[in-house]
Parts: C-alpha cells; sequence; structure tokens
C-alpha cells in the first residue's frame, strides 16, 4: 500500500504542473492564438520567482514566500506573454514566429542573467515548502496519504485552477465571449464583441498560469533552477491537444501521462518490475509510446478551435 | 499594362523581404549591442565588433568554422522550413536529427566491410532513412487517423531520444566516457581539400552536401508537379483536395522527406570527424530547435534558409569570441531570438511599402 501511495504522491509531482501549463495553452487556444511559447514562458516564470525565492529565502520561508513567488511568477508570465499577444494580435503574425522566439529568449536570458549576476547559471534555493503531513486531513484513511501526505501546496493550487478554470470557460460570459473568438472571431465581432481584447485576455491568462507552471514544475522535483523546464513546455501542448482543448479532458490526459510518467520513474521501487531484464530506457519511453497509440484511437474527430492560429483581420469576411 | 503589373511584383515583393529581413537583423543585433552595454560597458563595443565579425575575425579557419556550424542547421532548418511549405508543423526534427546520427554512427562503426568510399555513402543514406522513418510515423498518423503531427512529432522526440540512448549503451558504448564509440576511418566524410583551403580540421563535404539538398529542395518545390501539389496542399487542403491531390500522400512523404534532411544533418555531424560524439544524456538535439529558427529566419525558401544558417553559425562564431572579454555566449541566442521576432514585424513593414508603392502608381498614372 506504501508503494501505491509513493507513486500517488509522485504522480502530482508530475502531473500538476502539465495541467497547469496546459489548461494556460487553452485559455489561449480557445480566444484564437496558438501559444508555442509555453516553453519560454515557464522558464521565465521559474527563473523570475526563483530568483525572488533565492533573495528573499533569509527573510522568509515557508508557505508566504511560496505564494508570493507563485504570484510573481504568474505576472512574469503574463508579461512575457504580452509580447506573444502583440506580434500575434496587433501584427498579426505567424503565431510560430513570435513562439519560437520566446523560447529561444527565456532560456538564454535566464543563464545570461544568471552568470551576469551570481557568476554561475544554476540559481539555488532552500526547499522550505514541503509539508510532510496537512493536520487533520493527513489522518483521513486512503485519501489522506495520497492527497495530504508528503505534498506541496502546488498541488491544491492545481486543482483549484481546473475548477476556476472549467467556471470562466464554460459558466461565465467571459468565458462564452474567449470561445466564440476560437470558433468565428468575425461572428462575435459582429455582435460587438471586442475581438482583439478578448483574445489579449485569453493570452495573458495562458502566461500567467504558464509561469506559475514554469514555478510549479521545479519547486518539487528540485533545489537549483538551471534556465530549463526539460520540455514540459512542450508536453503541455501535447497534452492540450491530447485533452481535445476541454477542461476536464485535459485533466485525464494530464494524470493520464502524469502516472505513465511517474511509472517509468519509480518502476525500480516495484520488485516484479524491477527483476524483468528489461532496460530503464523501454520504461522512460513508455509515457510517449502510450500517449501515441491513445492518440491514434482517439483523434479521429479533432475538436480543435476553428479560427485558432488564423490572424483576426476586421477587414477580411 | 497588366503585363508589366505581373512582372512587377514579385521582383518588388523579394526587395521587400529582403528590407524587412535586413531591418529585423539591425534591430536585433542593436538590441544585443544595448545587453552589452547594460552588462559590462568597457567591454561592449570591442565584444559587439567581435559578434558583428563572427567568423570573419579568424580568417580562414573562421569562415570554415561558419561553414562547418552551418551545415547541420541548414539542414534541419530545410526540413522545417520544407515541412512548413505543406502546412506542417515539423517540430520533430530533433528526434529525425538524432536517430540520423545514430544510423550513421552504427553503420560508420559496424559496417567496416564495405570499400573505403563507400562506407560514408552507406553511412549517410543509412542517416537519412533512420530520419525519414522517424518523419514517417508523424505522417501516417496524421494523414490516417488525424493526430496532430505536433504532438506526435514531440513524443516521436522523446521516444527517439531514449532510445538512440538504449542502441548506443547496447551496441556502440564506449563505457569510459559514456558515449559513442569513434567511427571507422572510411566512414568519415572526406575532406576534398577543404580542410587546407580553411585551416581547419573540421571541415569536410559536409556543407557541399548540404548546399546540394537546398538546390534539390529548391528544385522540388519550384520545378515539379510534386511540389506544386505539396504547396497546393499547404496553401489550401480543401482546394487541392477537389483538384484531384491525394493530400493524404502528400502528407505522409512530405515528412518522410523533412525526417530525411534532419536525419542528413545528424550524419553529417557525427561523421565530421571533429570529435563529435553521441552522448548517453536525456536532452533532445539542440539542432533540431535551432532548425525551426532557421527556418522562421530564411522564410521558409531553400535560398533563405541556406543564408539564415550560415548568417546563425556566423553569429554562433562570434558568441565563442566574446568569451574573450567575458560575455556569456548566450548573447547570441537572445540577438537571434529577437531578430526572429522582428521577422514578425515583417508584415507590417510589408504592408507600409506596399501602400507606398500603389500610390507612388498611382501618381505615375496620373502622370
Amino acid at each position: 500500500m506504501n508503494t501505491v501511495y509513493f507513486l500517488a504522491q509522485q504522480t502530482m509531482f508530475f502531473a500538476i504542473p502539465l495541467l497547469i501549463v496546459a489548461l494556460g495553452g487553452m485559455f489561449s487556444e480557445r480566444s484564437g492564438v496558438v501559444n508555442i511559447a509555453l516553453e519560454g514562458i515557464m522558464v521565465m516564470g521559474a527563473f523570475v520567482s526563483i530568483s525572488f525565492i533565492s533573495f528573499f529565502q533569509n527573510v522568509m520561508s515557508g508557505q508566504l514566500l511560496l505564494l508570493l513567488a507563485i504570484i510573481i511568477a504568474g505576472l512574469t508570465g503574463a508579461l512575457f506573454a504580452l509580447f506573444h499577444a502583440f506580434a500575434s494580435i496587433n501584427l498579426r503574425a505567424d503565431q510560430t514566429i513570435s513562439g519560437t522566439a520566446l523560447n529561444m529568449f527565456a532560456p538564454a536570458f535566464a543563464v545570461f542573467v544568471a552568470r551576469m549576476i551570481q557568476g554561475v547559471q544554476q540559481v539555488q534555493f532552500k526547499d522550505t515548502f514541503h509539508i510532510s503531513k496537512v493536520p487533520f486531513l493527513g489522518d483521513i484513511p486512503i485519501l489522506g496519504p495520497i492527497l495530504f501526505q508528503n505534498c506541496y501546496i502546488t498541488t491544491y493550487i492545481g486543482i483549484a485552477i481546473v475548477i476556476i478554470t472549467e467556471i470562466i470557460i464554460n459558466h461565465t460570459k467571459f468565458g462564452l465571449r474567449l470561445r466564440s473568438c476560437g470558433e468565428y472571431p468575425q461572428a462575435a465581432d459582429s455582435v460587438g464583441i471586442n475581438v482583439y481584447k478578448i483574445r489579449y485576455a485569453g493570452v495573458l491568462i495562458s502566461g500567467m498560469l504558464g509561469g506559475i507552471g514554469g514555478l510549479v514544475f521545479v519547486v518539487p522535483t528540485s533545489t537549483n533552477f538551471n534556465a530549463t523546464v526539460a520540455g514540459y513546455g512542450f508536453l503541455a501542448l501535447a497534452v492540450l491537444i491530447f485533452g481535445q482543448w476541454r477542461t476536464n479532458k485535459i485533466f485525464f490526459a494530464a494524470f493520464f501521462f502524469g502516472i505513465m510518467k511517474t511509472f517509468a520513474a519509480a518502476y525500480s521501487g516495484i520488485p516484479i518490475l524491477k527483476e524483468l531484464p528489461i532496460s530503464n530506457e523501454v520504461y522512460k519511453m513508455i509515457p510517449y509510446i502510450a500517449t501515441l497509440i491513445v492518440l491514434a484511437f482517439f483523434s479521429k474527430s479533432s475538436q480543435a478551435p476553428k479560427a485558432s492560429g488564423i490572424p483576426y483581420d476586421k477587414g477580411s469576411r | 499594362m497588366k503585363n508589366k503589373f505581373n512582372l512587377n511584383i514579385p521582383i518588388s515583393k523579394w526587395g521587400i523581404s529582403f528590407f524587412s529581413a535586413v531591418a529585423a537583423i539591425v534591430i536585433g543585433l542593436l538590441f544585443g549591442f544595448i545587453i552589452l552595454l547594460i552588462s559590462n560597458s568597457k567591454e561592449a563595443v570591442p565584444g559587439f565588433i567581435a559578434i558583428l565579425q563572427g567568423g570573419f575575425a579568424d580568417g580562414a579557419k573562421g569562415i570554415g568554422d561558419v561553414l562547418y556550424n552551418a551545415t547541420p542547421i541548414i539542414l534541419t532548418g530545410l526540413s522545417v522550413g520544407f515541412a512548413f511549405k505543406t502546412g506542417l508543423f515539423n517540430i520533430g526534427a530533433s528526434g529525425q536529427f538524432t536517430m540520423g546520427a545514430f544510423a550513421a554512427i552504427f553503420i560508420g562503426i559496424k559496417f567496416s566491410f564495405l570499400p573505403g568510399h563507400l562506407h560514408w555513402i552507406v553511412a549517410l543514406i543509412g542517416a537519412m532513412v533512420a530520419g525519414g522513418l522517424w518523419g514517417l510515423l508523424p505522417g501516417i498518423l496524421k494523414a490516417f487517423t488525424n493526430v496532430h503531427e505536433v504532438i506526435s512529432s514531440i513524443m516521436m522526440n522523446y521516444i527517439g531520444m531514449y532510445l538512440v540512448n538504449m542502441m548506443i549503451v547496447d551496441y556502440v558504448h564506449d563505457k569510459i566516457k559514456n558515449q559513442s564509440l569513434p567511427v571507422a576511418k572510411t566512414a568519415i566524410l572526406p575532406k576534398a581539400g577543404l580542410d587546407k583551403l580553411f585551416e581547419t580540421n573540421n571541415l569536410n563535404i559536409g556543407i557541399l552536401i548540404a548546399i546540394l539538398a537546398v538546390i534539390v529542395i529548391y528544385i522540388i518545390l519550384n520545378k515539379t508537379t510534386f511540389g506544386f501539389e505539396l504547396k497546393a496542399c499547404g496553401l489550401s487542403p480543401t482546394a487541392s483536395k477537389y483538384a484531384g491531390i491525394n493530400a493524404k500522400r502528400n502528407i505522409i512523404l512530405s515528412m518522410v522527406i523533412a525526417g530525411a534532411l534532419s536525419g542528413l544533418g545528424g550524419g553529417l555531424l557525427y561523421l565530421a570527424g571533429s570529435g563529435k560524439y553521441l552522448q548517453v544524456v536525456d536532452m533532445l538535439a539542440p539542432q533540431g530547435f535551432n532548425g525551426i529558427s532557421v527556418a522562421l529566419l530564411g522564410m521558409s525558401h531553400p535560398i533563405g534558409i541556406l543564408f539564415a544558417g550560415l548568417f546563425i553559425a556566423h553569429l554562433t562564431v562570434g558568441g565563442v569570441n566574446i568569451q574573450l572579454y567575458s560575455f556569456v555566449p548566450e548573447v547570441i541566442d537572445i540577438i537571434i531570438a529577437v531578430i526572429i521576432y522582428c521577422g514578425a514585424f515583417a508584415l507590417m513593414f510589408k504592408n507600409i511599402i506596399l501602400k507606398l508603392n500603389k500610390r507612388g502608381t498611382k501618381e505615375e498614372a496620373g502622370k
């Protein structure tokens, strides 16, 4: 049973950042802007917020510091995404161009600034955020060990983001407008919705979530930041498509991938699997192969937003 | 009058593209200079000059280094750009590159029974086949099961990386350095005197093969029916379907060719005999992602990609040189990122110039 709990806790560390960033991508794409800059946004958010932790960890510590860092990560991400929004909405540029530029800029910027300020590119920080057991809740049988032991508050923030996203997208006026801009912006415009503003909102929210996702990815798995998020931004993009641009499906896609990934990372802790004569690398490949197979069966009817990736030009009807 | 109008447009469009590319480069370089100024104002000027000089700083050897650095990214750039033309985003150049590199190394080590002048050719063909296979699968998935090529090629990147790590350990492992073994001498690309001409051991006919690939892709895209069909699929999938073009076949072929180009890039880099070995690390090959930059900078045009690859390699060599002035080479990535971003302004530049042009022709017509 302990193994199961351990695996469940590990799954959170893999799945939650993917989930947050993929939901971010959803906000952008459903407003009609493809955001392949998620990787760069994650790096930027993680870099600035972890530098913040590293500067202030002698003054404060624990959950307050982490919460402040999350806010800073979100702001940084949104600010950085502003560049993507400007190029793809105002300039009506090919959205891969600014996305690629941002992905290239962020790690270079992180390395450059870190090296100029402190000499080395790794930003070290002390992990004072780990919660070994939440009082009371951690004692609940089964659910306690899975959700409330050996965890970080980022898990709850991630789950909160899923619920809030679902409400915003499907149950608010803003959500309806956002979706209409991604499906048929001309129609949205004709009823008086400002497509540009809605798309800006979509991209900025995606930047905010991307930045938070960067921090959430680094904190539980490491104690330094080395200007990379190991391709998680691209994986989040894959989870977004896997999840068919829908909140609930993204949730399952992220956890499917997270479970597979945990399995690949922790198989040596499972006695039966460890004895099999299978290479370590084969286990590492499993999440990706499994995703491909699942996709091959379930992609026939794509539910991609129809206007995603197409710049909106008021003049064209 | 009508004829004149038709003739004028392509020329002026080219001029505008060229102008906006130059403008983007100037802005990117200025941005880099400002960053150098902020970080260390005393060394900023010599540092910036080193970037501008790039490969031209060390005479023939520097130019040789530029050509050597440009070879793999020209090919991954071609790979991404070619797929762009068909309306596909080949983000999987990295995996295809790695597979190609492994196939070349594997053949280079194990097939030493081949005669000398055939060995490297077979190794390169192997690299293209391996890369092509890695493009084939996303192509098939896209054509028959509607899996988005972006997600399948991202998955293929990781599968390729882990698979190659596994196969290096199983077949061609240098245990002490945890990397691939050196290839047989006959598998190393011939130098054809280029090493003497440019006074650097790294240079070989790889760059000539890259240029050949550029020409072949240019001919395929612009002079053949197949290329026309590919571009038609990219511009309007529905229109090409009604015109009787087999879109499924074209998607698959386009991904295979894109994969083969990336694979060839991997083969050329690791058979260069420049002391590079495939490492057993969990990191995607950066050349694949640089290919996206090269393709965008070259506006997906084969000739543009050739020059974009040379230009980025030129800056990369400059990036090595600025370490003399205690700057970090990542400045170059920042500059390239800004240049690509400014490419997004190209449309704006174009619109302004076209407006000015129109006004000009109207005035002329008025006279």
